[in-house]
């Protein structure tokens, strides 16, 4: 008997299967918009190329081009008619080509996306998510590799997480289409190609919970995105000097989720914070303030950022020295156990 | 080519398009005037004079307006007057924080609330008090958005009324998504229930982007969208020449859609060329933009202060062509109403005053709770845990000495 072949660009799996995080999220797409006629995907090139990461790969085809909309070249103009779809009773999935092309829509998402809600009193609902590969890592021109979402998170109205695993991400954005507030949703792009085991029909863990990856009790590690799989290998490595890091990936930028950071730097005392974003005012920063108020007698050190640095994202040659790296996470976590 | 339509709409054969690149200064002029002018292309179907004048083009648009419709017309403008003027002393008497006058655009707002339909859509900009009557929108309910109790009040499903917004043309946008949508739900076509969404602007708000890129998507995606553009002549304190070269509305050739420009205080012509363009974008034939020539006879808002800017004859000119008196005229001169109509719609518009300033005297405070309320559709467990810190922080001073 052959084996039964499993295509995940035709039909929905219902089982397991192994994928990369760009297949996971295209699957994801393709399951929420069978479930939801209303969802629809809009973006610059997502329908006849499927976007420049392939995301959407295949949708066009399937769902036509009144659900899979490749829009005129402008961010603003992609935000700002979503804001009307969502209004009329649609769910646009709206893709900003790179992190560094969504200010044109920044006006749209502050003003409206973010405070809709707010400014009818709940009568009008805005059920949009807004798809952001984000970070840096593939040595690309400017305005290709930034982490602006502490821009986003500091906005109330919206919701922000990000995926760090493919697991995450196929589940993650269709419970951000299927939320009713605005969820800005962060793609850590270096990881698109990092595959896992999908179980399809397995129960999904909340979308606005974080989530402890490794259990340790040497020091406490929190990241989210591209930075996670960098903690988890800081956190293997850590093994050879006798340590156990615990890593807690957030998964959700707002609201943030600390209970699990609050419980485990109770236990271990020493936090360390990793997130490829400048450290200053970002969320590495409001999570050593909630921290530092939460568990104020639990701590043996300061808590530490590890993160971009406070400049531009500079030119892809000397991004490695930029980037937060296996061995800038482990001189932390050795810091701090100094401390 | 010395005409601003001229060279805008060139002839066949007559030289390439690069050539409207570099007018002549005459030509330059030529278009600024266009600017300020109603222009040779004004639609217009009653003059200021209060004369009704012919037009084979929109007259069958507006053939059901017989004397009690024009009346009540004239009586939508009154009462919207009235209450606008009651608004503004509101503020004057501090009792709302700022209030933004619609005063001289009545015509151009009760025509195009008036020509759409129930089932079409409205998006505001935040002088559409005349827009919002004619949605069912009642003036108390604005009053909120002014005095501060609430950002904005009314229900806007039920209305078929969008907030007011604030940030200068976000709402083209966002009108311009919902039309698509209308599109996408097979609501444009012959059916009687088909459906259009307008949206209003203004002059100034035409140099924004996003008022650009909603002309370009509701072009590709043919949505059905009216842009009610009212060229009010000054944004706070720049006039129309800073925002354009080109009158405004032959923007619309630019983006492949018809523009055309009414006189927006002329009822009746705002009426018909609404129900017209309403009607192109429900059968399947839009957009279209309208630009609707009016005065600002107010400052921007109760902040501003208009005489540092331009001079009060202008505003005398303009008030030969009020909205208001030509259809007074036209009812009077053709004997299509009494002495004793004008008087009962004097006392409409008073009794409707009063009630709105009783209203406004009596409106409570919003609790500090509802700081806390709606920011999300879905549970916040932070912001949950905000409010009841500050509750108790609150609680702590009942009964105390504060």
């Amino acid at each position: 008997m052959a084996a039964p072949v499993m295509d995940p660009k035709v039909t929905a799996a219902t089982q397991s299967t192994r994928l990369t995080m760009g297949k996971a999220i295209n699957l994801g797409l393709r399951t929420a918009m069978e479930r939801d006629s209303k969802v629809i995907v809009m973006g610059e090139d997502v329908g006849k190329m499927g976007g420049v990461y392939r995301i959407t790969d295949g949708l066009q085809k399937d769902f036509g081009e009144q659900r899979v909309l490749d829009t005129p070249l402008a961010e603003s103009g992609i935000i700002g008619t979503a804001v009307g779809l969502a209004v009329r009773g649609f769910r646009p999935v709206c893709e900003i080509q790179f992190e560094g092309f969504i200010f044109p829509g920044f006006d749209q998402i502050s003003s409206q996306v973010a405070k809709l809600h707010y400014r009818t009193q709940g009568m009008l609902k805005v059920p949009m998510v807004i798809r952001v590969p984000f970070g840096g890592g593939v040595g690309a021109v400017e305005h290709h590799s930034e982490s602006p979402e502490s821009l986003f998170a500091h906005l109330p109205g919206l919701r922000v997480v990000s995926c760090s695993n493919p697991v995450d991400a196929y589940w993650m954005i269709q419970q951000a289409i299927d939320c009713d507030d605005p969820v800005l949703f962060f793609e850590p792009k270096r990881r698109y190609h990092e595959k896992d085991e999908i179980n399809t029909e397995a129960t999904p863990y909340p979308l606005f919970r974080s989530k402890v990856l490794r259990p340790g009790s040497t020091a406490t590690l929190v990241s989210y995105g591209p930075l996670v799989k960098t903690c988890l290998e800081a956190a293997n490595a850590a093994t050879e000097d006798g340590h156990e890091l615990e890593v807690i990936d957030l998964r959700t930028l707002s609201p943030l989720d600390l209970d699990p950071v609050f419980e485990s730097v109770r236990r271990t005392g020493h936090l360390v914070v990793a997130s490829e974003a400048a450290g200053e005012v970002s969320i590495a920063s409001e999570i050593a303030d909630r921290v530092q108020r939460e568990c104020f007698y639990s701590l043996e050190a300061p808590v530490l950022k590890v993160t971009g640095f406070n400049t531009p994202y500079p030119p892809s040659k000397v991004e490695d020295e930029y980037l937060p790296d296996l061995d800038r996470v482990l001189d932390a976590v050795d810091r701090s156990l100094a401390w | 080519m010395s005409s601003p339509e001229q060279w805008t709409h060139p002839e066949p054969g007559g030289g390439p398009a690069a050539t409207a690149a570099t007018p002549t200064r005459e030509q330059v002029l030529a278009g600024l005037r266009a600017t300020n002018e109603g222009g040779a292309e004004l639609v217009e179907l009653l003059t200021p004079e209060g004369e009704r004048v012919a037009n084979p083009e929109f007259d069958p648009y507006v053939a059901d307006i017989g004397a009690e419709e024009l009346r009540r017309l004239y009586r939508d403008m009154v009462l919207v007057r009235r209450a606008d003027r009651e608004g503004n002393a509101l503020q004057r008497q501090g009792q709302l924080g700022i209030w933004v006058p619609l005063l001289g655009q009545e015509a151009a707002q009760i025509g195009a609330g008036r020509a759409l339909k129930p089932q079409d859509m409205a998006f505001p900009s935040y002088r559409e008090h005349g827009v919002a009557w004619c949605r069912g929108v009642r003036p108390e309910q604005i009053l909120a958005t002014f005095r501060g109790t609430e950002h904005s009040e009314w229900d806007p499903v039920a209305h078929r009324f969008h907030p007011y917004t604030i940030v200068i043309g976000n709402q083209v946008l966002n009108a311009t998504g919902y039309a698509m949508g209308q599109r996408f739900e097979g609501k444009v076509g012959p059916e009687s229930d088909a459906e259009a969404t307008m949206v209003f602007f203004g002059d100034g708000a035409t140099s924004q982007g996003d008022v650009h890129e909603g002309f370009v998507w509701a072009a590709v995606y043919d949505a059905p969208v009216v842009f009610f553009c009212q060229n009010n002549q000054w944004a706070i304190s720049e006039p129309t020449e800073r925002q354009s070269r080109l009158p405004l509305y032959q923007r619309a050739r630019g983006y492949g859609f018809p523009g055309i420009r009414v006189d927006g205080n002329d009822v009746l012509a705002s009426l018909a060329v609404s129900r017209w363009a309403l009607e192109e974008c429900r059968s399947g034939n839009g957009p279209v933009l309208i630009e609707a020539f009016t005065y600002r006879m107010d400052a921007h808002t109760t902040s501003d202060d208009p005489t540092r800017y331009r001079l009060s004859d202008e505003l005398e000119a303009w008030k030969l062509k009020d909205p208001i008196e030509r259809v007074r005229a036209y009812l009077v001169r053709n004997g299509l109403a009494e002495a004793d109509f004008f008087e009962q719609v004097q006392v409409d518009a008073d009794q409707l005053a009063s009630e709105l300033r009783a209203y406004c005297f009596s409106m409570p405070d919003p609790p500090a709770d509802r700081i806390f309320r709606n920011v999300y559709a879905e549970p916040n467990p932070l912001l949950e845990k905000e409010r009841a810190e500050y509750a108790a922080y609150q609680a702590g001073f009942e009964g105390g000495a504060h």
